[in-house]
């Protein structure tokens, strides 16, 4: 027979126990021990509803780029680091594709549509890839694009503002589904492969 | 790990031939670079690998340029949501024997309110401030407007 003293002995070790693992789970999930928030997944292209002028101020949206893989960036013009950088690489990946640039969409969308006019902008992607779309649009237009991307963007202050901005390369495949990002940092080998993987069908 | 790709940018840094070499005391500067702009009403970057080759610790402190009126050494920084941004660097500490990279995606030199465009082909004069007051002049060629490093 188990003594009276032994059952609470046990009781007061589970509770113990379960404290201590309570205590664990929250650390892990939600306290210190947290891992970052995974950013949320952008829409298909085929369930955006945004549209925006491209640099010949044609109206342009995202359904138009389904047939064909796509590369999205979101950055602006009067961005010296960054932007340059990555359309750079974006020009760089293009170049050097098996299949051709003309198989994919290269599309740069400005976040800062005050200062890049369809005629500021095509004069920036002209100094890339000629295969490069640049896109821009209302503030409302520009919006609604980052908020379809699951992109954000930050409006700095004064004359000479720069805008935080997600700088990810958007990957998707040729029906519109997200396949996912190339970072900053990412190695340009790797970042290729990212993109030929895109074309196998 | 850190140390053996430390080595490996060393031998690489070494193996280019330097676009221009500033030698003050303890100081080397290589490969200098920036983008040529597009106009001037658009901020121009610089970038840079400066090597503390003296015995004690060096403190840069920001640059000076003619070529625009708020030239700053900023630092992008991307957070876990991809989100870049940038924001001026402040002191930066070289301890001896160590260098520092200014390179596309971190820390660049910012030149804001250009007083002329950058032309690509030109290059210009710009400074190094350090806290010991031993400044460093050296001479920034620029490259294309779409140009990735100091090689193109």
């Amino acid at each position: 027979m188990i003594s009276r003293r032994t059952v609470a002995g046990y009781l007061a070790g589970s509770v113990a126990l379960a404290g201590v693992v309570l205590a664990i789970g929250w650390w892990q999930v939600d306290g210190p021990g947290a891992a970052p928030a995974a950013p949320l997944r952008p829409l298909p292209l085929s369930e955006m509803s945004f549209s925006m002028q491209d640099q010949n101020g044609a109206e342009v949206s995202p359904g138009g780029l389904i047939g064909k893989p796509s590369l999205v960036f979101f950055g602006y013009t009067f961005c010296p680091d960054v932007c340059p950088t990555t359309l750079s690489d974006i020009s760089t990946w293009l170049t050097e594709l098996d299949a051709g640039a003309e198989q994919l969409n290269a599309v740069f969308i400005t976040v800062d549509p005050a200062r890049d006019t369809v005629a500021a902008i095509a004069q920036y992607i002209g100094y890339f890839h000629p295969a490069l779309q640049g896109w821009t649009g209302s503030k409302a237009e520009t919006d609604h694009a980052v908020a379809d991307f699951r992109a954000s963007y930050t409006l700095g202050e004064g004359p000479d503002y720069a805008v935080d901005h997600t700088s990810g390369v958007f990957l998707f495949q040729a029906d519109g589904r997200f396949a996912g990002v190339i970072d900053l940092h990412e190695d340009r080998a790797q970042a290729v492969a990212k993109v030929e993987r895109l074309l196998q069908p | 790990m850190k140390r053996h790709f430390f080595a490996l940018f060393l031998a690489i840094a070494a193996s280019f031939p330097s676009l221009a070499l500033a030698d003050q005391p303890g100081i080397t500067v290589e490969q200098p670079w920036s983008r040529a702009s597009i106009g001037d009403s658009r901020p121009g970057a610089a970038y840079l690998v400066v090597q503390n080759t003296g015995t004690e610790i060096r403190v840069l402190t920001g640059v000076e340029t003619d070529m625009a009126m708020m030239p700053q050494i900023h630092r992008t920084t991307t957070d876990a949501n991809g989100v870049s941004q940038m924001a001026p660097a402040g002191e930066i500490e070289i301890l001896a024997g160590e260098s520092l990279t200014l390179a596309p995606g971190g820390l660049h030199i910012m030149l804001m309110r250009l007083n002329q465009p950058l032309v690509e082909g030109e290059s210009y004069a710009l400074t190094l401030v350090f806290k010991n007051g031993h400044n460093v002049d050296i001479s920034v060629p620029i490259l294309g407007v779409a140009a990735r490093g100091p090689e193109n």
